[in-house]
């Protein structure tokens, strides 16, 4: 058999930094039938399925639209852009990035009995749900086409560029899912920290108003900090993109970004650290 | 070093694992000290969780408890090595060091080819997904690729004998189902290096049966290297090569397959007298407990393995909170797949009306013990006032050697089977 040359060295004194690559690519099915397992068992024994995926949001725009829009008559600060398209642009990829985040946290936690009987790279548990709320995320998209239609919003030309601001969203939910989930699995205070957390989180982001209030009311300082959120420049991106005549916050964007990869990679290697206490704390 | 050593399969050098375990805290008797407490306590509480990752080989002190340690052992390539020792000897632990589901605190474990360990079956199982969706999840979580999955796919439908269920959510399926889907994709995961511990014991007999003949498969398959932990002897000396002893951790005898279960036989006393009697594991209300066994002969010495024909005591002790006036005494007799072969039960056969107060022993007596040379073990339990007081399964296992039931000067052979019944012939 080819595989009778793979030798497994476990040693006390040998604490390796980095992840054995070649074998999270050994493992790469298993990810494959995990994702697959959470899209299949979702929406299961329900009556509405993936419809929930867009009812979910429309109600949230509806909410948001009427609460901020009309109630508060919050100003998109873009001439001709409705504010629930302009809520609609910031509420989806936002759902996408909570429930990643919520789920990636607890993923280790609820999976406990899994891992502590067979022994897979543990890092595949909290990726996961990065790929399997994707689904989630793009049938949602059907919610925005259906209230561009009936605003008759035409997006912007350049509305390719909404894939850089996603990946900085799909790198932040990742980063933080895999620091929050080594952390939750050690300290369960974290898990009620992560649910106080994600609505304060949600007021911080630019989900209600456009990021540009905050420079002018608090200066471009404040501004430029308020990027290392990488949800900022996530959803500010990703709405600028599909809005006309909006300038790319190319400034947010990279500070956005910078700070997600920072996250994404100390969580990783933090997970990696923690990773061989896992089956002892669990 | 082993990759020169084509020959090794498993080495495992001084292997050991510590734990953290708690300790009993002092207790606060005034009420500012119960209150400072509460609130310093996130400072230890955090202190505490801190520790359980800090633990060195240098780790010291009352709250460091070691699983494991200096365990150096070598396993040949198609050598099916038996890991035996009673319960809390370490053996799990030393499973789970090896499959990598837990660090070594110290030491060193290399292995060639690939690893897989059924340390329980059905892992991973969604409830809510088929049966066929969850050979692939099962599958890969136990380390198989898609393609290989596919390869055995219907070998492993067909093993489970579950084909008409196969696109049913396994949430519609009872235990028994499930747990031939688990142990068929199991079966099938064809790996360098198999790490099983008691899996047998699931499943009913006929099921097991297949079990164990496909275990056999995988040990006799050339190059296949199987490490087998199981408290079944009879299946330790018909599987393995070699054994490991356990004791407090350690390996403290290594030898035959044969020569290593012998040992722990005869040595059973001296592994028993710390108690293989886990009340932990206990049902009922515990106000009666069995707190020690011994087997006598009819000379009321004490034996460590009986022998069919002879009169064959079973003497327990036992210590009871309050007296009890005609309780039940049930004792079931099992052989090592588990089926029980008969019930004693004292409601039928004690003479008078059974009373017991505080401590004593109580003394069961099957003259010309009815056993088949074999393994056995007993579950013992005891009803008073239609309440179970206590039951405890496998509380108990001994070895029954072969002796001249029928004083024909002819020891029972092979050809006999199930239980001896007392009888005669009439020849005309």
């Amino acid at each position: 058999m080819s595989d009778s040359r793979i030798v497994t060295v476990v040693d006390a004194k040998n604490k390796t930094f980095f992840f054995n690559f070649k074998e999270l690519i050994r493992y790469k099915d298993l990810f494959y039938y995990m994702v697959l397992r959470d899209v299949t068992v979702m929406y299961k024994q329900t009556v509405l399925g993936f419809l929930w995926a867009i009812l979910n949001p429309f109600f949230q725009v509806v909410v948001f639209s009427v609460v901020f829009g009309t109630i508060a008559g919050i100003k998109t600060g873009i001439a001709g852009l409705p504010y629930p398209v302009f809520s609609c642009l910031a509420i989806i990829p936002w759902n996408y990035f909570s429930s990643t985040f919520s789920a990636s946290s607890n993923s280790l936690v609820n999976t406990a009995g899994v891992f502590t009987k067979v022994y897979f790279p543990r890092l595949i548990i909290p990726m996961v749900p990065i790929f399997s709320k994707l689904v989630d995320f793009f049938i949602s998209l059907i919610i925005l086409v259906l209230v561009m239609g009936y605003y008759q919003y035409t997006p912007g030309s350049n509305w390719y560029l909404f894939l850089l601001p996603l990946l900085i969203i799909i790198l932040s939910s990742a980063g933080l899912g895999i620091w929050l989930s080594s952390l939750v699995l050690q300290y369960r205070d974290f898990r009620f920290a992560v649910n106080f957390l994600l609505p304060l989180l949600l007021y911080a982001a630019p989900v209600a108003f456009p990021a540009l209030k905050v420079k002018e009311k608090l200066g471009n300082t404040v501004y430029e900090l308020y990027a290392l959120y990488p949800m900022v420049g996530g959803i500010e991106g990703f709405r600028s993109s599909f809005v006309q005549n909006a300038d790319f916050p190319w400034t947010l964007v990279l500070i956005s970004g910078a700070s997600a990869l920072f996250i994404f990679i100390s969580g990783a290697f933090y997970f990696k650290k923690m990773e061989k206490h896992f089956a002892d704390v669990a | 070093m082993l990759h020169n050593d084509n020959n090794i399969a498993v080495k495992v050098t001084d292997l050991g694992k510590a734990y953290r375990i708690g300790v009993v805290e002092e207790k606060e008797e005034n009420l500012s000290a119960v209150i400072l407490k509460a609130i310093l306590s996130p400072v230890k509480n955090f202190r505490k969780i801190k520790s359980l990752k800090n633990i060195s080989s240098e780790a010291t002190g009352k709250d460091v408890f070691w699983a494991n340690r200096n365990i150096s052992f070598e396993v040949k390539k198609g050598e099916v090595l038996g890991i035996i020792g009673k319960n809390g000897a370490g053996k799990s632990t030393l499973l789970k060091m090896l499959s990598r589901i837990t660090e070594p605190t110290e030491g060193r474990i290399e292995l060639v080819g690939r690893v897989a360990s059924l340390l329980e079956v059905g892992t991973g199982f969604n409830p809510e997904l088929t049966g066929r969706e969850n050979i692939f999840l099962n599958g890969t979580i136990l380390g198989l690729t898609k393609k290989e999955i596919e390869e055995r796919y219907e070998s492993i439908v067909e093993f489970s004998g579950i084909e008409k269920f196969i696109e049913t959510p396994v949430k519609r399926y009872s235990s028994g189902m499930k747990v031939r889907l688990a142990f068929a994709v199991a079966a099938h995961l064809d790996p360098e290096i198999l790490i099983i511990d008691e899996v047998l014991a699931v499943g009913d007999a006929e099921f097991q049966k297949k079990c164990l003949g496909k275990m056999q498969d995988v040990a006799g398959k050339e190059g296949r290297t199987v490490l087998f932990v199981s408290h079944d002897m009879a299946a330790v000396k018909n599987l393995c090569n070699r054994a490991i002893l356990l004791q407090h951790g350690s390996i403290v005898f290594e030898g035959s397959a044969n020569d290593v279960v012998n040992y722990y036989l005869q040595n059973a006393a001296s592994i028993t007298s710390q108690s293989n009697l886990d009340f932990s594991q206990a049902k009922g209300n515990k106000n009666f407990v069995v707190t020690d066994i011994e087997m006598l002969d009819e000379n009321n010495n004490n034996i460590q393995i009986a022998e069919s024909g002879r009169d064959f005591q079973l003497k327990i002790s036992y210590e009871t909170k309050e007296v009890a006036i005609n309780p039940v005494v049930i004792i079931h007799i099992k052989n090592n797949l588990e089926q029980i072969l008969f019930t004693c039960l004292s409601r039928n056969s004690y003479q008078g009306i059974m009373q017991l107060k505080n401590t004593g022993n109580i003394t069961c007596v099957i003259p010309k013990l009815p056993l088949l040379s074999g393994l056995y073990s007993i579950d013992i339990a005891l009803k008073y006032d239609q309440e179970l007081t206590f039951y405890l399964e496998n509380i108990f296992s001994f070895e029954v050697e072969s002796g001249d039931f029928f004083n024909t000067g002819k020891i029972n052979s092979d050809m006999m089977n199930g239980m001896i019944i007392y009888h005669k012939w009439e020849v005309n």
